[in-house]
């Protein structure tokens, strides 16, 4: 059988993590530091977990109806008003295997072939390839580290085209931890309310904002809320990547069609899992604070020891990821990471992974506790001395 | 003044300026709050968590299980003073429930502990009676796992 003959030309051409094979070195070697995940080091809340235990005590181990349970779908419209001013009816709603697939969805209802979808970079990776494998072309759009990474009015006026369907608006971001705040949010919503470019707003990390401001969605801003899909989940808030749960909120015609392709594709989200959410809408606001301000306290000891160290970074805002300069080293993002695992047995992500401009840059994630931390930033630093960059 | 607490009763050797940065103040701000939590007694020490097992050391830790009777108008302070004023106890508790106050004690020997127990302390004119145990292993201790480091199964599978 001729594989490469029989394989869809656009499933194909879908570029693979370029670093999976890095991390499976770093995997190998037993002492090696990893700064390299994307997941909260928490385990999900126990109050979680025992709702999704007695959901599944209980029997509860059906499908639900495809949009998700009608319970959770209204708790889920409560938070989004309790905690970011939006205004969404459960119909509005649809319950997904994480935000994943809530992006997928978006992006499947509406890019049609040819359609160009803007995307800030650096970014996490999955939007091209969605896009790509959906017919449409991806339009990256650098941001600087200058701008803190934040997407300007000035780039998106400059990616817009006739054929631009989609923007992708991923903030909080990852792997720069970059924020959008209430005027950056409307010098962007300035430019696209004369358009009939919508907007997927990926707000994944939206609890994880720090500083005196909250994370403000796009959609809260007038004129917005009818060309944004709002995509969210569970995974980073409340420590439940594994249990796939995340969700997309928008207008109620293209919800409709998100749970079309949603009822074919996949049916309905795990069971188990929307009853266990329905527990952490309702009753731990409390836990997410806890976690955020554990991940603040690291933010601030990491953002210091890299300054000092001299890799130089900005002052993150969201997320849980740094994204400092490895430019005193004179080495490509690749080759610094490399040298760097080698030598020293820590592992952290080339910021070339996320998008071409993230070439000179890497991403460290402070999912981890301070000793791990603290031992990471001690072997950085020795690292630097010894090649003789600082 | 809970946050530095809280940080320090997990790692007490963080440099100063590390704990400022975490708390988002200056490194003076947190000397100052050591002070102030010295002197009002907050903390009372700083010590490390050993693995004497693992370090090749002998010591031998018992937890005991007393039934005193209380002074009428002192309640269990005296006795609870008195036993906490011997050297070889580490910790005395006051309890709720089916006993009264919990010493633990560390010596040498299973003997040692035995003897101070049968010498020193259930002579004592309040303890009514005692009930010892002997640690056998230590799987948790002070929050750290001592026999089995915590495995990352976090895969970076995911960008």
């Amino acid at each position: 059988m001729n594989y490469d003959q029989l394989l869809a030309p656009a499933a194909k051409a879908m570029r693979p993590s370029g670093i999976r094979k890095f991390f499976d070195l770093a995997a190998e070697m037993p002492h090696c530091i990893s700064l390299g995940v994307g997941e909260p080091d928490f385990k999900t809340p126990w109050a979680i977990r025992d709702a999704g235990i007695r959901s599944l005590e209980q029997g509860r181990t059906r499908y639900t109806a495809n949009a998700g349970l009608a319970e959770l779908r209204a708790e889920i419209c409560r938070y989004l008003a309790r905690r970011f001013e939006l205004d969404y009816q459960p119909d509005q709603v649809v319950v997904t295997v994480g935000g994943s697939e809530a992006i997928d969805l978006t992006i499947r209802a509406l890019v049609a072939p040819g359609d160009e979808v803007i995307i800030p970079e650096p970014c996490f990776v999955c939007y091209a390839p969605i896009t790509q494998l959906t017919g449409g072309v991806p339009v990256p759009v650098v941001t600087r580290a200058e701008d803190e990474f934040r997407l300007t009015p000035e780039a998106l006026k400059a990616a817009i085209t006739p054929r631009t369907k989609l923007l992708v608006l991923p903030y909080p971001n990852n792997p720069t931890g970059g924020v959008m705040g209430q005027a950056d949010l409307e010098a962007i919503a300035a430019v696209l309310r004369d358009t009939n470019v919508m907007v997927l707003s990926d707000e994944i990390y939206a609890e994880l904002t720090y500083g005196l401001d909250r994370h403000v969605s796009i959609a809260s801003l007038p004129g917005m809320a009818e060309r944004t899909v709002v995509v969210n989940g569970f995974s980073k808030a409340y420590a439940m990547t594994g249990w796939r749960l995340g969700y997309a909120a928008g207008p109620k015609p293209l919800i409709k069609v998100l749970t079309k392709i949603h009822q074919s594709c996949i049916m309905s989200a795990p069971t188990t899992s929307q009853y266990a959410a329905i527990t952490a809408l309702r009753s731990c606001d409390e836990a997410i604070e806890t976690m955020r301000d554990e991940y603040n306290r690291r933010r601030r000891y990491v953002v210091k020891a890299l300054n000092e160290m001299g890799l130089a970074c900005f002052e993150p805002r969201g997320a849980f990821y740094v994204f400092p300069s490895i430019q005193i080293s004179g080495l490509s993002s690749e080759e610094f990471c490399e040298k760097l695992l080698y030598q020293k047995e820590v592992a952290i992500v080339p910021g070339d992974a996320f998008g071409a401009c993230g070439e000179g840059y890497a991403r460290i994630s402070y999912a981890y506790s301070v000793d791990h931390l603290q031992t990471a930033m001690a072997r950085m630093r020795d690292f630097l001395r010894e090649n003789g960059w600082t | 003044m809970e946050q530095l607490l809280r940080i320090l009763e997990t790692n007490a050797r963080l440099p100063l300026e590390d704990i400022a940065v975490m708390l988002d103040t200056t490194p003076e701000a947190v000397a100052k709050m050591l002070d102030e939590a010295a002197a009002k007694g907050y903390i009372h020490g700083y010590s490390a968590l050993i693995d004497w097992e693992r370090a090749g050391v002998n010591v031998v830790e018992a937890v005991i299980e007393l039934h005193v009777s209380p002074r009428k108008s002192r309640g269990f302070d005296e006795v609870a003073s008195a036993i906490a004023a011997f050297d070889e106890v580490d910790s005395v508790l006051l309890m709720s429930g089916s006993y009264d106050l919990q010493v633990i004690i560390k010596g040498h020997s299973f003997q040692e502990i035995a003897l101070f127990v049968a010498k020193r302390l259930s002579p004592l004119d309040d303890v009514l009676s005692t009930a010892t145990s002997f640690v056998l292993r230590t799987y948790k201790r002070g929050g750290r796992l001592f026999q089995a480091e915590e495995i990352d199964e976090r895969e970076c599978t995911v960008l």
